[in-house]
């Protein structure tokens, strides 16, 4: 490592972050060269976005200093950080939607100076998108542009500020495979004109195709530092786990008796469109059936039809042989479904309230926790506390749930629901952004419950997910159920074509 | 009619108007920036009476448009305190301002209900334009402050929707972990916003004391300032619509006014509810126009960083 450098443009040094209860940074070093993709490696809640909040001047670091190319620096705030050079390209991206690309890639820059002629302004906004090689009309609203275009704005952001350093914090997270590839691009672009890239993620291959170098970081320190050519998949895991991964060993369950059944359900999605166009599927008791497909087909409004927190527009839905159809949500829980929301923040959890609070949610009403009307405390906090033992969740029981990690707060998500002992449960995308040991203790609950009975319905983005867990794949796409097989048969080339609309129509 | 009463119903329309156009573009500016700031009727009054008390003092009526915006300013900085700093409910914040503005206006001014005003404004006729037919005579024999006010509704749009301070001051009412983020300063832009908009409240206060009424009386705006809170969402926080809306809303008073003199038959009292049926009619198409037309995205939000 101590070869001939360039000097480098960013050092960080002994960085302490402290939130209340929880130590995010605890002494890391950190030092980003020119020309460079440094991967920043690590589970949800190892504190890299944490060090980078700080590395971009919206945190301040409780100790430690910040050296931009040799000089100490103290960062107040955002706009410190944009002039010496540090730019962050957010996770949840920071755009203004109801502004153009071109209003949006002006905010907080210095020209021009005060007064914005909309036409030199367009100007401006188109020459800096040619020379990156961004393709985006200037004049769209952000609110109209796909994930994708919207993260180009974003880009074109940090560079139209002269930025050196640039911060991707996720970027993958959001986009479709073809956008990651000309994300990629743009990224060795990028730093072949010099700059540099801090590449934030959990995604170990993502991390072998773009790095140069990779850091990783486990509980809010450096665990391990390496070039890109002496990375291998294993190390990194072992070193961002802190432990080799177990596997599973599949337990084949006996199928029972038919638990949900759904038939030829349609259903409008947000915006009015017909999302679920005719779906149809069973699932029995014991075991579990997983709904591949590219997101968009339909399969979140298709969970929530089943879920009775979305009306369908034709179709039945049979719990039990009682059709549920239209029931409202609390029946249909009381009848024994247990349902696992897309968006915990918005529909899953309180994140203003504590983990007692949120662990009751779905029980409160019931004895031991409800007597006579009143809430009591006791059996509520005891209730918590042996979801929080058994689930392995790292929080105290007077947390607020918006201060946990996000791999906590799901499994907390998931603990709550698969604790109603339900019949059926309804599980839709139950991994989706968590780190390799909480979707390993999402997948550990699922099988706990086909192996009690319960018939779960799995809704995944992640094929090679549904293929692990599942007894039988359907897989979506335009609203409809057009191909199914059971585990043992699924051809994953076959599933692809459906996925994407190609196979032949059922 | 004839076209002496057509000039007068036009001329008293826009004199009506003025006020509303200063307290609701003041309130567009805050609210631009995220603060919903519901204490124009008192911040109106604090203006009109300390405008008063200033021009009865010193006998020059600038200086009382002077004290009058400095005294609406003081409270709204108050507001800008409590709000953006304590991240107060803005709701509650703006009502209590409203009531406190009432009753300080009503203390401060108790020995000054009956006094004349010594300097009122005066109507200027505008050479040369004051002289076309019917709009000319009532447009331009006008007094200095309704031009002021013809200048700076133009001049205020340009601010907003053409320069940097105003994208950015748009942004924090939009977004603003997105302007923070962006390096600006979400705290300094928010408390500016709530002090220059209650400063145009004032404006809008001294007017009535200085040039439209001219004198003190308690209770002074009798409700213009709620109607001004209307009359930002019927404009649909746009500067030059808000033009339309006040000179609607002066024209229906103007009308009331002279309803028995031209003996026409109509309910004053039904007249005065129109603004608020216009703007219950806005909001209901708000409903369906969201997208471009909607209040800025996080108005009412209390912003605060580490979260």
């Amino acid at each position: 490592m101590a070869d001939a450098r360039p000097p480098a443009l960013v050092e960080l040094r002994g960085i302490v972050k402290v939130f209340p209860g929880a130590l995010a940074n605890a002494g890391i070093d950190l030092a980003i060269y020119p020309g460079e993709v440094l991967a920043l490696l690590g589970e949800n809640g190892a504190g890299k976005t944490t060090l980078m909040n700080i590395l971009s001047g919206l945190y301040r670091p409780d100790e430690g200093e910040i050296r931009v190319v040799g000089e100490r620096v103290v960062l107040r705030s955002p706009r410190d950080a944009i002039e010496r050079g540090i730019g962050m390209v957010h996770q949840h991206f920071r755009l203004v939607e109801r502004f153009t690309v071109a209003e949006n890639v002006l905010l907080g820059s210095h020209t021009p100076r005060f007064r914005l002629s909309p036409g030199q302004v367009l100007e401006h906004v188109r020459a800096l998108g040619a020379r990156h090689e961004i393709a985006l009309d200037p004049r769209a609203y952000v609110g109209d542009l796909s994930v994708g275009e919207r993260q180009r704005v974003e880009i074109l952001k940090v560079l139209y500020r002269g930025s050196r350093v640039l911060i991707f914090d996720e970027p993958t997270a959001v986009l479709a495979p073809p956008e990651v590839d000309s994300l990629f691009a743009g990224i060795r672009r990028i730093v072949g004109e010099g700059r540099a890239v801090v590449f934030i993620s959990h995604k170990l291959d993502e991390v072998l195709r773009i790095a140069t170098r990779i850091v990783v970081l486990r509980h809010g320190r450096v665990a391990g530092a390496m070039p890109r050519a002496e990375a291998t998949p294993g190390k990194l895991a072992t070193l961002m786990v802190g432990r080799e991964i177990p596997s599973r060993p599949r337990v084949a369950a006996a199928r029972g008796s038919l638990r949900l059944r759904v038939e030829d359900v349609a259903a409008r999605g947000e915006r009015g469109y017909l999302a679920v166009d005719g779906a149809s599927l069973t699932v029995h008791s014991g075991e579990i059936v997983g709904v591949a497909g590219v997101a968009g087909n339909g399969q979140a409004e298709l969970a929530e039809t089943i879920a009775g927190i979305r009306a369908p527009l034709r179709g039945r839905v049979w719990l039990d042989e009682h059709d549920v159809t239209t029931r409202p949500a609390r029946e249909i829980r009381e009848r024994g479904l247990a349902f696992i929301p897309e968006d915990r923040h918005r529909q899953g959890l309180v994140p203003a309230f504590n983990v007692v609070e949120n662990a009751i949610l779905t029980c409160y009403a019931r004895a031991p926790i409800s007597r006579g009307g009143l809430l009591r405390r006791r059996p509520a906090r005891t209730h918590a506390r042996r979801l929080v033992e058994a689930f392995q969740i790292q929080a105290s029981l007077e947390t607020p749930v918006r201060a946990l990690s996000g791999g906590n707060q799901q499994r907390l998500l998931v603990a709550r629901e698969a604790a109603q002992e339900p019949k059926v449960l309804v599980a839709l995308h139950p991994t989706a952004g968590l780190d390799v040991a909480s979707t390993e203790a999402v997948h550990r609950i699922l099988l706990e419950l086909r192996a009690r009975g319960v018939a779960v319905l799995l809704v995944s983005e992640h094929l090679d997910e549904v293929l692990a867990l599942s007894d039988r794949v359907l897989v979506m796409y335009r609203g409809r159920i057009v191909h199914e097989r059971p585990a043992s048969h699924a051809d994953v080339d076959e599933i692809g074509l459906y996925m994407t609309g190609v196979g032949e129509p059922p | 009619m004839s076209e002496d009463q057509l000039v007068r119903l036009l001329a008293a329309t826009i004199a009506m108007g003025t006020p509303l156009v200063f307290a609701a573009f003041g309130e567009i500016l805050a609210e631009s920036s995220g603060v919903l700031n519901l204490g124009v009727e008192g911040m109106m009054l604090v203006g009109a009476v300390a405008a008063f008390i200033a021009v009865v003092v010193t006998g020059s009526p600038w200086l009382g448009v002077v004290a009058g915006m400095l005294g609406a300013g003081a409270l709204a900085a108050g507001h800008a305190l409590l709000t953006v700093t304590l991240r107060a409910d803005q709701v509650t914040a703006g009502l209590a301002l409203a009531l406190f503005g009432g009753g300080l206006s009503s203390f401060l001014g108790k020995s000054y209900i009956g006094v004349p005003n010594p300097a009122p404004f005066a109507a200027i006729s505008v050479p040369g334009l004051s002289q076309l037919p019917i709009l000319g005579r009532s447009v331009f024999t006008q007094d200095a402050l309704v031009y002021v006010s013809y200048v700076m509704i133009p001049l205020g749009w340009w601010w907003l929707y053409r320069t940097r301070p105003g994208l950015h001051l748009r942004a924090c009412g939009e977004s603003p972990g997105t302007a923070d983020a962006m390096g600006i300063g979400v705290v300094a832009i928010r408390y500016a916003s709530v002090i220059v908009g209650g400063m145009f409240a004032g404006l809008g206060g001294a007017y009535l004391s200085l040039a439209y009424v001219p004198a003190w009386t308690e209770n002074l705006t009798a409700g213009l300032g709620w109607i001004a809170l209307a009359l930002v969402i019927f404009a649909t926080w746009n500067p030059l619509r808000l033009v339309f809306g006040a000179y609607l809303f002066g024209s229906v008073e103007a009308m009331g006014f002279r309803a028995q003199v031209l003996g026409i038959q109509a309910n004053t009292i039904v007249l005065r509810m129109m603004p608020y049926v216009a703007t219950l009619t806005v909001m209901l198409l708000l409903a369906f126009w969201r997208r471009r037309l909607a209040m800025p995205s996080a108005l009412g939000l209390p912003y605060s960083r580490e979260q």
